[in-house]
């Protein structure tokens, strides 16, 4: 308990230090927290137009970005009559840009396709979906910034095209994203006969490994991977991943400078009290142990703080009209517990050059320090 | 027949012992003790007298541990001091120390300050308490326990630092001017407490101190004088 209160008590000694710590650590975790949980739902969501009424997705084997995969329609079409398939989707992506939005997601679907089958439709009839090469049926998000309603012409690219549906998704890309027939995509952007990837749904999902197999045999040039077993392997997921934590993890070593200067001068202007204790029977262990109490108290106190602004600020980020659908806040507990371990670590961290100080300070001569 | 008395003799027991010890500063230019040597038997009340600078604080330090000499031993217990495989043990259970200036935490009650020794040693907390009571109630700071530092005087304060110096009831007490930096009234008082709390503890007391009368008061005085011990014939 005294063991507790000397801990505690310093903090309060130097309460507007000890806050800017805090505060210090709270700013890293949040920011960590609110740059993981938007690229991890960025990340979810396209995973999430991937796997839309399907398990396993095939794409061009050793391609850095779907957007430069090329699956063969003639593949296409074999594996759609493979027994074990109940039914296979080609999706075709595409970047294009109008006046004001330099980055529009098109999306190159069939008419069977679950993202259009299965859709909300705002207004318009899906029945009519691909009759035209120039009709296209808007989320929306993008109807909202192009400005267009039903029967609208609108310029998407170097085209003009027919608007003959809006839909809504939850999932933020879809929702700001064009979906064009898969034959009006292919011509638009260069790649007739031709999908970035095939999404499959097997009749029965234990079949997941044979299906792999098969297609590693008969189309050495593709490769089939399961939802998870994507979102885990894709390399941009991996490049968008290691760059949140690495940002995060920046933010966090800041604050850890932050704890680490704390630290230090809670040593320095206690040297006579710190020689006190060893008088008294402490040892270098037990000072050691008060110093990562003080930074582990510091630390975990930012980081419940971070937590809760980190929150806050993504759910505002939440309702910002611009950003809607694209921002998922869904805080996983797996996230939010290396961030506190991450926070305790930095603090510590922090704490381990004042310790050690702490541990050499020799009572004989710091009693006579004033 | 003449009965034969039988008579024992129990010498007493060395508790401290210095053998030509030497320490020095500033890489030997400065030399503090220059072959002090004595000895002080358990249960005895040692003045260790001299003017500033003379090393009184040096030899204290040394057998409290917190400084090793450069020659010669200082030996605690019979256990030499620099050879103490465990410097936490002396400083925990075989001596306590007192200061000139009370060296209390401020930020914490008195008595939390006095259970410092108690949790750096591990000691049960109800033993610590009840010890700390015991404490309190001879030094007459039942009353006080729970005030902050600053909340207390001068001569409080250093009852208090006696009270957390004897919580772990150490048999040696080394007080470095205890009543130095206290009035004359004050001082008289705490010198008293002390003297009276080390009788009923059996503390062996080695005090370093300028005041001639309180020394006066104590067993043996060993005068300090250019880093050599000279005992008087009489104290």
């Amino acid at each position: 308990m005294i063991f507790l209160k000397l801990i505690v008590t310093n903090l309060l000694r130097h309460r507007i230090r000890s806050l800017i710590s805090i505060a210090g650590i709270a700013f890293s975790v949040a920011a960590m927290l609110t740059v993981v949980t938007i690229l991890q739902g960025a990340i979810g969501m396209f995973s999430g137009i991937l796997s839309s009424n399907s398990e396993i997705i095939v794409f061009e084997r050793n391609v850095s970005d779907l957007f430069f995969s090329n699956v063969p329609t003639g593949a296409l079409n074999e594996i759609a009559q493979w027994p074990m398939v109940d039914h296979a989707d080609p999706v075709l992506f595409g970047i294009v840009s109008s006046a004001d939005h330099p980055i529009i997601t098109c999306f190159g679907v069939t008419a069977a396709d679950a993202r259009i089958r299965k859709a909300n439709w705002i207004t318009g009839e899906r029945l009519t979906f691909a009759q035209h090469t120039d009709d296209v049926v808007l989320g929306e998000r993008a109807a909202e910034y192009l400005s267009a309603k039903l029967g609208d012409q609108v310029p998407i690219g170097h085209g003009l095209f027919h608007v003959i549906g809006i839909i809504k998704t939850s999932n933020g890309f879809e929702d700001g994203g064009v979906f064009m027939p898969l034959s009006a995509a292919q011509s638009f952007f260069h790649k007739e006969g031709s999908s970035s990837v095939i999404t499959i749904k097997l009749r029965n999902k234990d079949d997941a490994s044979s299906f792999k197999s098969e297609v590693k045999t008969t189309f050495p040039n593709l490769i089939a991977l399961e939802d998870s077993e994507f979102t885990r392997s894709y390399s941009q997921f991996k490049i968008l991943k290691a760059t949140a934590w690495a940002v995060g993890g920046c933010g966090l070593l800041l604050g850890g400078f932050g704890v680490a200067n704390t630290m230090i001068m809670s040593v320095f202007t206690r040297i006579r009290e710190i020689a006190i204790l060893r008088v008294n029977g402490f040892s270098g262990l037990q000072i050691a142990a008060m110093i990562f109490g003080e930074s582990a108290a510091v630390s975990l106190t930012g980081a419940v703080f971070g937590l809760l602004t980190g929150s806050c600020l993504l759910y505002a980020l939440k309702l910002v009209p611009a950003l809607h659908g694209y921002v998922d806040v869904t805080l996983q507990p797996v996230v939010m517990l290396i961030v506190i371990l991450l926070a305790l670590v930095t603090g510590i961290a922090g704490a381990l050059y004042p310790a050690a100080y702490a541990m050499r300070i020799r009572a004989v001569e710091a009693l006579r320090f004033e | 027949m003449n009965s034969l008395t039988t008579q024992t003799y129990t010498e007493p027991r060395i508790v401290l012992r210095a053998e030509g010890v030497w320490k020095c500063y500033d890489d030997g230019a400065i030399s503090v003790l220059k072959g002090v040597a004595f000895e002080i038997v358990e249960g005895q009340t040692v003045a260790l007298c001299g003017p500033s600078g003379c090393g009184k604080s040096t030899l204290l330090h040394l057998f409290g541990g917190l400084d090793f000499p450069e020659r010669g031993r200082v030996s605690v217990n019979g256990v030499e001091v620099n050879r103490y495989r465990n410097l936490l043990r002396l400083l925990r259970h075989e001596v306590g120390f007192v200061f000139q200036l009370h060296n209390l935490i401020p930020d914490l009650t008195l008595e939390e300050n006095c259970l410092i020794p108690t949790v750096a040693a591990g000691i049960d907390r109800s033993i610590a308490r009840t010890r700390l009571y015991q404490m309190a109630e001879r030094t007459g700071l039942t009353h006080r326990l729970g005030h902050r530092i600053q909340k207390l005087s001068g001569g409080e304060r250093q009852r208090t630092a006696l009270c957390r110096a004897l919580m772990n009831r150490p048999k040696i007490l080394l007080a470095d001017e205890p009543t130095g930096s206290l009035d004359e009234q004050s001082s008289a008082a705490v010198f008293e407490l002390l003297l009276e709390v080390v009788a009923t503890e059996g503390v062996t007391l080695l005090m370093a101190t300028h005041d001639r009368t309180l020394a006066a008061r104590c067993d043996r005085l060993l005068e300090m004088h250019d880093g050599r011990i000279h005992e008087p014939v009489s104290a």
